[in-house]
């Protein structure tokens, strides 16, 4: 199947599910009042997170231009490609709002129209750099959303069954995070080979570890408290216990873990794409490609700084949200007030 | 005591076994012979050529062959040599050890200094505009990747003002200095936004124990009670990170030697990432992990002399 | 008659309360818009070598009074107004470096739970170290003999030798005697006792108030004793002022308060206690609760709860009524009663 219809049933799928939370969340007061309170608290971050994931979605719905004539006809266009004209490229650099070229001066067949500037290939800067949104999303939010569940259903048994199914978790827990993470990843993206699957597969091995071990940990101490017992003796089931009283108390740490998680997976991929061994359109290789421009006389920054901006902007929006959301949802946080 | 520490060693040791075998899976199972005789001979040699040196390097032996090799010589520190350009491979980490400790070392105590330091002087201030600015330059510092802090460093500093040189290394004690100012800060600053905000929350929450109020009941003074009492307590978990950062001191960072020209461990990862070089990528995963394993041991031993509490059967 | 060792006058500690709390108490006298009062105009005095009990429910106060004494009230609480006078001086005019030669000095102050009331990487021995290197310069040996002096003065056995034991080594009673001794380290003139037995086993209470009252016979310590346990107060207090909701419900000797109680809280309070029934008869009980800080009634805080209430209650709050030389309530009804009589 065309990767375009894939990608636009994915992000169907995407929104059919956060309206299906969203409906869940009103339910519990819980998550509601924590939800409002977190809008309280960061709007101006929120709101920049919003963007960058309506920037993602729409750049996830593409289709194909039914009376395009030769690669054109092959090549599907998203919402955010659509802001654009069709074949915008240049020739080489220009700057932003230029008329000409940067080296040479010759003309530009955009003039003026490109506000960000084009790169070394000609291409419009504002246009990767709004593409790179989708990537981060996708990488960020898909690997996590792999992650979790796995690392939930590790950690949950691993801390309530203990014994055998404990040791075999732990020993694996015990062996993968030795490994310092950024060599793991390498070690397993060089192994596996370098397409996106891959590495968000390599990235969802190492952000598994560390968070199923918050989990078991946690789990293990849910186990002991008294309402566990308590049900236990009314006769509830260990499944039962499994969801209704234990997973509900360690979502929190889900949210946490989450946020955190995605912001470390961003800034690594960046560090993965001047390794060469990145994702495709994203910002870490904007930044990887125009790194040595600044050695340039004049210097070119503009593609740089487009990149640098927009990765800036959802690492910064993303850790304060998780900041916030660790304050609201962290029991142990010392209420002040009387 | 002793005999936790049997266990505990003998416990890191079936990591370490468990640590090659994922390392054996990982390249041998996935990287096929001729690739890597393609890569290192040339990817036009003839065929015979490429059957040569795989014999060589022994990889067309049957995997359990293979595996038991790979145990033996892992755990003899038997390296071989490199897939790429035949140099032993313990020749390349003894060269590379010393350029990477040479920055990573001073970067290493500033960092300890200054998210200690900071922390505590943050914590002090806890709620006054000093904390609530202390916070959200951590939050910053957090958010921006080290790429662009080095991209920006090299071009302020380096070209700019032309303060330090782009790159370059010299392990010449006069010239040393020049080269690796940049690294050492970069690396000294890079993770200290969440170390600062670790350290505070640490601090913050041993402020508000009961002790520290009976300290004060005493007549002691807040300097006193910050780092007699205060610090004292935070130090256990304080020391625990900082322990297992001690691994990362030998294994370099990969983008600094690399951005700053360094021949550190970190470039040699590098170089083997970058032209496949599995024997030589195998041997750099399998030191950080062993590292990595060793100073966790080492941690729970120190937790023990930091907390009198904690006494392990 | 000498001065006392401790004079409080209307004193006024605040805490902030959540902004929507504060919006919906009506008649909210004072202080600022956010803030409750917490402790709101109490007066107290304690004269040399007595002990004054200040007894009420959780949440009364009385623990942030004793607090505010050595001015170590947790921010972001903080005293509005009122004076403290601690063996004459006026503790809230001293520039901090003074207060902190007053607290263990002049006045020391021992809390409720022991357990985590010592540091625990330091040796006891240290931390009583301390306090004496605080305020006398000695040599670090004369201060161990002189810690090891004040151990065997407290009872803890084998004094020499559990100086150098750290506090999870020892049991919650010898912790306790630990903290005593690290308060009459510089002989202050008054003791400050928050809930000191509240912690431990019924057996090492005793043990605990025997060697209180032992101290103050010795020393002739002032004690602020602070409690919720009205049999330990009648055991060892002279006089007892009783706490509502931040503020002084009545106060008198020992015999006049437990005997002859005048204000209705009071009188409730020792009506509930149980060993004050017959057996089979139901418990007597205080309907309602304690209201929240910042829904407080603009006068008596008991009003919403008192079966004597009416009209000024609500509204004004009741000014002390000398019932003897020593013995006032704070209470529109015996101020009623007074008059009349």
């Amino acid at each position: 199947m065309e990767a375009h219809v894939v990608s636009n049933a994915v992000v169907a799928g995407l929104v059919a599910g956060a309206l299906y939370t969203a409906t869940r969340v009103r339910k519990s007061r819980f998550w509601s009042e924590s939800f409002r309170e977190l809008g309280r608290r960061r709007p101006v971050a929120l709101a920049a997170i919003a963007f960058y994931v309506a920037l993602g979605l729409a750049d996830s719905v593409a289709w194909l231009d039914s009376g395009a004539q030769g690669i054109a006809a092959h090549r599907p266009r998203s919402l955010v490609d659509r802001l654009f004209p069709a074949e915008f490229q240049e020739r080489s650099y220009s700057a932003p709002l230029a008329f000409e070229e940067f080296y040479g001066g010759a003309g530009l067949r955009f003039p003026g129209q490109h506000w960000l500037g084009t790169d070394i290939l000609g291409r419009d800067v504002l246009h990767m750099a709004l593409k790179g949104a989708r990537v981060a999303l996708l990488l960020g939010g898909l690997t996590s959303l792999i992650v979790i569940p796995l690392a939930l259903l590790f950690g949950m048994s691993a801390g309530y069954f203990g014994g055998r199914i404990d040791d075999a978790v732990f020993f694996a827990i015990s062996t993968l995070s030795s490994i310092p993470s950024l060599l793991l990843l390498i070690a397993l993206i060089v192994a596996l080979g370098r397409g996106p699957l891959q590495v968000c597969f390599a990235m969802g091995v190492t952000g598994w570890v560390s968070f199923s071990r918050v989990i078991r940990g946690e789990t293990l101490k849910l186990r002991e408290l008294d309402y566990v017992a308590a049900a236990r003796a009314l006769g509830a089931s260990e499944s039962r216990i499994l969801l209704r009283h234990i997973l509900p108390n360690v979502m929190h740490l889900v949210v946490i873990t989450f946020v955190l998680l995605f912001s470390g997976m961003v800034l690594t991929e960046a560090i993965l794409a001047f390794l060469g061994i990145g994702l495709d359109g994203s910002w870490g290789q904007m930044i990887d490609q125009a790194r040595d421009e600044l050695a340039r006389d004049p210097i070119i920054y503009w593609n740089l700084t487009a990149a640098s901006v927009a990765l800036f902007g959802l690492i910064l929006a993303v850790n304060l949200v998780g900041d916030a959301i660790r304050d609201i949802l962290d029991p142990r946080t010392v209420r002040e007030n009387v | 005591m002793l005999a936790y520490a049997i266990r505990r060693l003998a416990y890191g040791f079936l990591v370490v076994l468990g640590v090659l075998g994922l390392l054996f899976v990982l390249f041998f199972l996935y990287a096929k012979p001729i690739d890597i005789a393609r890569r290192a001979v040339g990817e036009k040699a003839p065929s015979a050529v490429l059957q040569t040196w795989i014999a060589q390097h022994g990889y067309d032996r049957p995997w359990p062959e293979q595996l038991r090799d790979h145990y033996w010589r892992m755990l003899s520190f038997d390296f071989g040599r490199s897939d790429i350009d035949d140099v032993p491979i313990s020749r390349r980490l003894s060269e590379g050890a010393g350029p990477s400790l040479s920055f990573t070392v001073p970067a290493f105590v500033i960092e300890l200094l200054l998210g200690v330091g900071l922390a505590l002087f943050v914590a002090y201030f806890r709620d006054t505009y000093i904390d609530r600015m202390g916070v959200i330059l951590a939050v910053l510092s957090m958010s921006v990747s080290i790429l662009l802090v080095i991209i920006a460093g090299q071009y302020v500093f380096g070209k700019l003002l032309n303060w330090f040189p782009i790159s370059g290394f010299d392990p010449d004690p006069a010239l040393l200095p020049r080269f690796i100012a940049m690294p050492v800060l970069i690396f000294a600053l890079a993770g200290i936004g969440g170390e600062i905000r670790f350290n505070r929350t640490l601090f913050v929450e041993e402020t508000s124990r009961d002790y520290v109020r009976t300290a004060r009941a005493k007549g002691a003074g807040d300097g006193r009670v910050m780092v007699r009492h205060v610090l004292r307590n935070a130090l256990i978990p304080i020391l625990t990170h900082v322990v297992t950062a001690i691994p990362f001191l030998f294994t370099g960072s990969l983008l600094i030697e690399s951005f700053f020209g360094i021949p550190g461990l970190g470039a040699v990862t590098v170089d083997a990432i970058q032209s496949s070089d599995f024997s030589t990528l195998r041997v750099m995963v399998y030191i950080g992990a062993l590292l990595f394993i060793v100073f966790q041991i080492v941690t729970d031993f120190t937790y023990t002399l930091a907390d009198p509490r904690v006494r392990l059967e | 008659m000498s001065e006392p060792v401790l004079e409080v006058t209307d004193l006024v500690t605040t805490f902030p309360t959540d902004a929507s709390l504060a919006q919906r108490a009506e008649g909210e006298r004072r202080p600022a818009a956010g803030r409750a009062a917490v402790v709101d105009g109490v007066s107290l005095s304690i004269a040399p070598g007595e002990v004054l009990a200040l007894v009420g429910e959780s949440g009364c106060g009385k623990s942030v009074t004793a607090l505010s004494i050595l001015r170590l009230v947790p921010k972001p609480g903080r005293i509005e107004s009122g004076r403290v006078l601690l063996a004459g001086r006026d503790v809230r005019a001293l520039p901090i470096s003074e207060m902190r030669a007053v607290r263990g000095a002049v006045a020391a102050m021992i809390f409720q739970e022991p357990m985590t009331s010592l540091n625990p990487v330091q040796t006891v021995g240290v931390q009583v170290v301390e306090a004496i290197r605080l305020h006398e310069r000695m040599s670090a040996a004369a201060a161990r003999a002189r810690c090891v002096e004040l151990f065997e003065r407290v009872g803890i056995p084998d004094a020499d030798a559990r100086f150098d034991s750290f506090p999870h080594q020892l049991s919650g009673g010898l912790k306790q005697r630990v903290m005593i001794a690290m308060a009459l380290s510089m002989q202050p003139k008054l003791l400050i006792a928050d809930e000191p037995t509240t912690a431990l086993d019924v057996t090492i209470q005793a043990q605990i108030l025997a060697l209180l009252r032992e101290v103050r016979d010795r020393f002739g310590m002032a004690i602020l004793l602070i409690s919720h346990n009205l049999g330990v107060v009648n055991e060892l207090a002279d006089r007892i002022a009783v706490m509502y909701a931040g503020q002084v419900a009545e106060e008198g000797t020992r015999e006049e308060l437990l005997a002859h109680p005048r204000h209705p809280y009071t009188q409730r309070l020792l009506a509930s206690i149980p060993s004050r029934h017959r057996p089979g008869e139901p418990l007597a009980e205080i309907p309602g609760v304690v209201p929240a800080p910042g829904e407080w009634p603009a006068g008596c805080r008991f009003t919403t709860r008192c079966h004597r209430a009416f009209e000024p209650c609500a509204t004004v709050v009741p000014r002390a009524t000398p019932i003897s030389d020593t013995h006032r309530a704070y209470c529109h009804a015996v101020a009623l009663e007074e008059e009349r009589a």
